[in-house]
């Protein structure tokens, strides 16, 4: 074999994906701006989290609307869920992705009273969606409608469940925030901690608005109406 | 050169972050203040919207599953362009890329299961038969 074929001329490299290995060639991301600026790059890798979240959320939504029918003669979603509940953990998500956003508009203001304020409002209301959330798992348990009970309870738990604990991680989050707010100001890297922080209550609730439909009103109707 | 002006046309390096507000428009406090609470009303009104359709019978009964995730994609929708600021802005685009490629994969998964499942249900021997096959 010829070693000519090895040693190819400089040029030919240029075409090539080498181009950008680092042989003294200028990388320049897209085009003559360079890369995008890091607070883009940060907030853009979070908003791909988030929707890998909710591509593991969709995974659980598949297994309950396959699995709900399959009760085990135990008891079904029709005689379990109460839907006022329901409504009331509806509007205090709905409410604390308003404060939510009035936070961030405080944020941009750079107002530490009415950013501590809106964030406070947030936080009571989210503690008040996981606390009927955990008041109905609990009532549920006692019925003997645990998540062992039949693979439609399991399905629900496990969606419902998490859904709530992303809320739960979601109240620590903003505890945190709160508290770098007030300690070390606005800075710039914790305002985009903050623009993260947003971005996934507001995920929450729109998670949230597939679970309510979804699992509770049309999960709730009578047989003979589901397709 | 500035930063901005290179490439007349194409939006390289105008890309906006998901859930900030577009820099091109700058709009006052008390509009943005405005915004969000239309876009609480609007999620509001869905929200009742599908609560009272689940309650009602002026709707016809074998349609309210469709009706209602018909209202809970709409809601979604008001969410993602009135609290996460997806839109269809120029520099919005990798953004919107992102969240399209997202629905397709949520599309797949969630039909995709309910299909294959429908079928397995279709095509499976009643489990009493099934145990009398046993040997």
């Amino acid at each position: 074999m010829s070693t000519e074929v090895l040693r190819a001329p400089p040029d030919s490299y240029l075409g090539g994906h080498h181009t950008a290995g680092g042989h003294g060639a200028p990388v320049t991301g897209h085009g003559a701006g360079g890369p995008a600026p890091k607070r883009i790059v940060v907030g853009y890798g979070f908003w791909i989290f988030l929707l890998s979240d909710v591509i593991m959320f969709s995974a659980f939504f598949a297994a309950y609307s396959v699995l709900f029918k399959n009760t085990a003669g135990g008891p079904a979603a029709e005689q379990l869920f109460d839907l006022h509940n329901t409504a009331a953990e509806t509007a205090c998500l709905l409410a604390s992705t308003f404060t939510c956003a009035l936070a961030s508009l405080a944020v941009g203001e750079r107002s530490q009273r009415w950013t501590q304020l809106a964030l406070l409002a947030t936080g009571l209301l989210g503690l008040a969606f996981i606390t009927l959330e955990v008041r109905e798992f609990v009532s549920l348990i006692d019925r003997g409608a645990g998540p062992s009970r039949s693979a439609f309870l399991s399905s629900f738990f496990t969606l419902v469940g998490c859904h709530g604990v992303h809320v739960t991680a979601g109240l620590l989050w903003l505890g945190t925030m709160m508290a770098q707010f007030y300690a070390k100001g606005f800075r710039q890297d914790i305002r985009h901690r903050f623009l993260c922080f947003s971005l996934f209550w507001h995920a929450l609730d729109i998670i949230w608005v597939g679970i309510f439909s979804l699992v509770y009103l049309v999960g709730t109707l009578p047989r003979e109406l589901l397709p | 050169m500035s930063e901005h002006d290179f490439d007349a046309g194409s939006n390289v390096g105008v890309d906006r972050l998901p859930g900030a507000e577009s820099a091109a428009g700058e709009r006052t406090l008390g509009q943005e203040v405005r915004g969000y609470a239309l876009g609480l009303a609007l999620a509001v009104g869905l929200t009742a919207a599908s609560f009272w359709v689940r309650g009602t019978d002026l709707v016809y009964g074998p349609g309210l599953a469709l009706a209602l995730l018909v209202l809970a994609v709409a809601q979604m929708g008001i969410h993602l362009i009135f609290f996460l600021h997806i839109t269809t802005a120029p520099d919005n685009e990798n953004n919107v890329l992102a969240l399209a490629f997202g629905v397709l994969i949520v599309c797949l998964i969630v039909f995709g299961s309910l299909w294959v499942m429908e079928h397995l249900n279709h095509n499976m021997l009643p489990m009493r038969q099934l145990m009398q096959m046993q040997p």
